[in-house]
């Protein structure tokens, strides 16, 4: 594909390739840059996962240790990409705010209701941020990390940087509308690493949705990618993932979510895109009375392999927090779920729920399942569950004795079982949105 | 009112009640003697006091070396295994190597310690067989004619390898091999004792055979093997019980424990493990279940300082039924590292694990266990359901389980809870003009209850003793 206007970007495993990144950035403000610098330094020195590492058991390891090839995104792109882009990056009537990357560049001019930039919300591109509101951002700028495994995937993400979102809500702002995020790969064997930074003041409630594509189907890609959310008491932010990043692209999605007290903070991660994708996800309960949700619906297909590892770490007393993974396996696609939840010595009326469940729809997937449990305290409510199992006999033959298809009543079936993760989405456009995207992999 | 929150994180249960049972030692002559540390030599000595074929010097220096060869499994497993050293440990004592047959042919100081524990008298209450096994060797053993007769065997390993090669050495290692983990190869290389057990097909052996384990020597490591074929269509239920006086140096007990059940047999292997709180109790167990077989494993893990033992089915022939049933109660400085291992190799397989567990005090319990269906199999269930109960404010409690399922044709369900005793159940019994205590104690036994219903009657009735016991203090 002729998409690039560029010149030759050196690969990963060019010497070279941090300085020249760097320098093509050209972002002058000092911590940004020290934190880039130790960062390398950190991902030159830590080494490749094993197997024998308890954080990446059943994973398969050989494409992680494969990604010298890929090449940093930089350089522009044709305008003709750019207009299919910007015209595809439209899925809602009504935003909040609208940002555009391609190979983390905007593609359009960041949108935000003037309205709400008035009230003092800060929605821009995270290099836009650190030069506007240095202070700010530094705040909160990998503070917090996953702890599941990936550091040097984490320590090379921050090292290659180039681009982001970065939402700031005042306290007692609420919005309705959602801000939503597009972010596309474009170039073949090109690799970025977009950073989301959500930061929710107190009482403030904002819904933050973030589309992962790419371009064309053929091409290859390595996604490094970070999602950092920060609830400040009280607050109500809802954050969603739609990753659906081509068949061919190898993505690390590494996020934590961070609730003080009262919060209501969700997280949703959908999954249909990727070869491989492996998802870290952290939720820290630092407050008392704070809800924190993890969901996840997840499809993989073919040969795909989703690998999801998350934490529930309560450290005040207290709170509440519920994950539930839901995934329903075709082809020869494989799955690991490994949850843990860690209930600190002084996190005394912790209630913490954690469910996988496994719908297999063929005779080739392989799910693996690790729910896990770290208690340290006594008075607490903490459950699991996981089940892996096959769509119900009795039921599908009802629906067969009702002249229904075996193929429909299957599909049926299966949204019946996502529906649970759909609709607390609490957005029916993305709802609907979901829905026809789980749909497509059904026809593939 | 009273609840749980109150207590106080440095209650201090009384934990020797029972286990003041087994803290007593006598100084005994040892006849055999390997000394400190492991080479070679000692594999040697060992071989050579018993007197054994080349191919078990062999199988035992090869053992050796893998143990040596192979790191410590702490990337998952406790930190606390480094603490032990192995160049301080007594690999092999005996005071002689044939297992008395008659009580009055044991050696006074033995007889008085299997008194104690009460073994006599327990054979003439009801059991078909009985080997009790003092440091490295069986120092009495007996099974009823009428067994003998139709063809059972009940020997120790040595006697085993011995006089009935063609039985044993087909499947000896064959479930368990020596690389199967560092210490399955360490008790590979050192083994001694334990029982080597054959049940002809179809016959039923109706009453336990029951085996006692006695660490009695300071610094020693006992690693008894133990090998379980029950031919086509044969049942046996076979009980063990150990313990150990309690010294200021730590002690290790490492045995592999191998069952086959073949075709339509039945095996139940029930354990009640209450080692004194210096010992590492590092243990392998696993089952082959052929055609229709059933291989049950009933766990109680009540002492030891480090417990890891993770007893296993391996469903190999198509309908074979795997269960394991968990119970493990930690108190302070005791890590009760235990679970369950089912591997499903052929259709329509079904496994169940439940597990309990207590944690008092700083105690720690840990569940953990593999699920694995890793063929397109069909009809293949499992159930777990792992639930642990917390009694202070500091106890401690983990679960790492691992499912792994391939294809649409099984089923797999995993549930876990954690809970304390309700300060509303308290109240309510203490309201009664119950104790708070003796509430406690029953609030746990109705915990473990279920799950009690299981075993064999004598062992359900000391096993609710225990807890009342063990639950005296608990409460501050």
């Amino acid at each position: 594909m002729s998409d690039t206007l560029a010149i030759e970007n050196p690969s990963l495993e060019d010497p070279k390739i941090f300085q020249f990144h760097q320098e093509q950035a050209g972002l002058e403000v000092d911590w940004f840059k020290q934190a880039q610098q130790a960062a390398w330094a950190r991902y030159l020195e830590l080494p490749l996962p094993v197997r024998t590492n308890e954080k990446w058991r059943f994973a398969n390891l050989s494409r992680l240790r494969d990604t010298g090839r890929f090449q940093p995104a930089g350089g522009e792109l044709s305008q003709v990409t750019v207009d299919r882009i910007v015209k595809a990056s439209h899925r809602f009537k009504e935003v909040a705010g609208r940002i555009i990357l391609a190979d983390e560049t905007l593609a359009a001019p960041v949108e935000l209701d003037p309205e709400l930039g008035k009230k003092g919300i800060i929605f821009t591109t995270l290099t836009d941020a650190i030069v506007k509101y240095p202070e700010l951002v530094q705040k909160y700028f990998m503070q917090q990390s996953p702890e599941l495994g990936s550091e040097k995937f984490e320590a090379l993400h921050v090292a290659m940087l180039r681009n982001g979102v970065f939402l700031h809500v005042p306290d007692n702002v609420e919005v309705d509308r959602p801000f939503v995020i597009y972010n596309w790969t474009v170039r073949d064997k090109g690799a970025i690493f977009p950073h989301t930074l959500f930061v929710a003041g107190k009482h403030a409630k904002a819904t933050l949705i973030e589309f992962q594509e790419s371009a064309s189907p053929g091409t290859e890609h390595l996604v490094v990618a970070n999602a950092h959310l920060f609830a400040d008491d009280g607050a109500q932010p809802n954050h969603t993932i739609v990753q659906n990043w081509n068949q061919n692209t190898l993505s690390l999605q590494l996020n934590t979510n961070n609730a003080w007290s009262d919060t209501n903070a969700k997280s949703t991660l959908i999954n249909v895109g990727s070869a491989q994708a492996r998802q870290e996800v952290h939720g820290k309960i630092f407050g008392s009375g704070s809800n924190v949700e993890m969901y996840a619906l997840n499809v993989p297909t073919e040969n795909q392999e989703f690998d999801q590892r998350t934490l529930q770490t309560h450290i005040a007393p207290n709170s509440r927090s519920d994950l539930l993974f839901k995934n329903a396996l075709i082809g020869k696609s494989r799955t690991i779920f490994s949850g843990l939840i860690i209930v600190e010595e002084d996190a005394q009326q912790t209630d913490a729920y954690q469910t996988n469940n496994n719908l297999m729809l063929s005779e080739e997937a392989e799910a693996n399942s690790l729910p896990g449990l770290e208690i340290k305290a006594n008075d607490v409510k903490c459950s699991h569950g996981a089940t892996t199992g096959r769509i119900n006999d009795s039921e599908l033959f009802y629906f067969l004795a009702r002249g229904i298809p075996r193929n429909k009543a299957q599909e049926l079936m299966v949204f019946g079982y996502f529906e649970e993760i759909v609709e607390k989405l609490d957005n029916q456009e993305l709802a609907d949105y979901v829905r026809e995207v789980v749909q497509h992999k059904f026809m593939d | 009112m009273s609840s749980t929150q109150d207590l106080k994180p440095d209650t201090q249960p009384d934990l020797n009640i029972e286990r003041d049972v087994g803290n007593f030692h006598y100084d005994t002559q040892y006849e055999f003697d390997a000394g400190v540390g492991l080479t070679e030599q000692t594999i040697d000595y060992i071989s050579d006091v018993k007197g054994e074929d080349a191919w078990v010097r062999q199988f035992r220096k090869k053992a050796l070396k893998t143990f040596l060869d192979k790191p410590l499994p702490t990337h998952w497993a406790s930190k606390d295994l480094e603490n032990i050293d192995y160049e301080k440990i007594r690999y092999y004592l005996s005071k002689g190597q044939r297992p008395s047959r008659s009580w009055d042919e044991v050696p006074d100081e033995v007889k008085q310690t299997f008194e104690r524990l009460g073994i006599p008298e327990k054979e003439r209450a009801y059991l078909a067989g009985v080997e009790a096994q003092f440091d490295s060797e069986a120092s009495y053993s007996n099974m009823k004619e009428d067994l003998a007769e139709q063809g059972v065997i009940f020997v120790g390993s040595t006697e085993g390898l011995k006089e009935h090669p063609e039985l044993f050495k087909k499947w000896f290692g064959k479930v368990i091999p020596i690389g199967d983990n560092k210490f399955s190869a360490l008790n590979s290389a050192v083994f001694s004792g334990g029982s080597f057990i054959y049940v002809p097909p179809g016959v039923k052996v109706k009453q336990p055979l029951q085996a006692y384990f006695r660490i009695n020597a300071e610094n020693f490591g006992q690693f008894e093997r133990t090998l379980i074929i029950a031919d086509e269509g044969a049942e046996v239920t076979y009980m063990e019980g150990c313990t150990a006086p309690t010294f200021e140096t730590s002690t290790l007990h490492s045995a592999v424990v191998e069952l086959v059940a073949l075709k339509g047999a039945k095996i139940q292997y029930i354990t009640v493990q209450n080692w004194s709180a210096n010992v590492f109790n590092l243990v392998t167990k696993r089952g082959l279940a052929m055609d229709g077989a059933e291989i049950k494993w009933i766990d109680c893990n009540i002492g030891s300082r480090l417990t890891m033992k993770y007893p296993g089915v391996i469903m190999r022939g198509p309908g074979a039924r795997g269960e394991v049933l968990s119970i493990a109660l930690a108190h302070d400085g005791q890590h009760q590292d235990t679970g369950a291992k089912m591997i499903h190799a052929a259709d329509h397989t079904t496994s169940n694990i439940t597990s309990k567990s207590i944690s008092i005090g700083q105690g720690r319990s840990t569940y953990r266990g593999i699920v694995s269906i890793p063929r397109q199999l069909k009809g293949c269930k499992n159930n777990t359901e792992c639930d642990a109960l917390l009694i202070n404010t500091n106890s401690r409690t983990d679960t790492y389980p691992a499912i792994t399922v391939r294809g649409n044709q099984s089923t797999v369900q995993h549930e876990a809870s954690v809970s304390k005793v309700s300060a509303e159940q308290i109240f309510y019994m203490m309201q009664r003009g119950l104790p708070e205590d003796e509430a406690m104690s029953l609030a746990v036994n109705g915990f473990v209850n279920d799950l009690i219903r299981e075993f064999p009657m004598e062992y359900s009735v000391e096993l609710k003793r225990l807890i009342d016991l063990e639950m005296e203090g608990s409460v501050g």
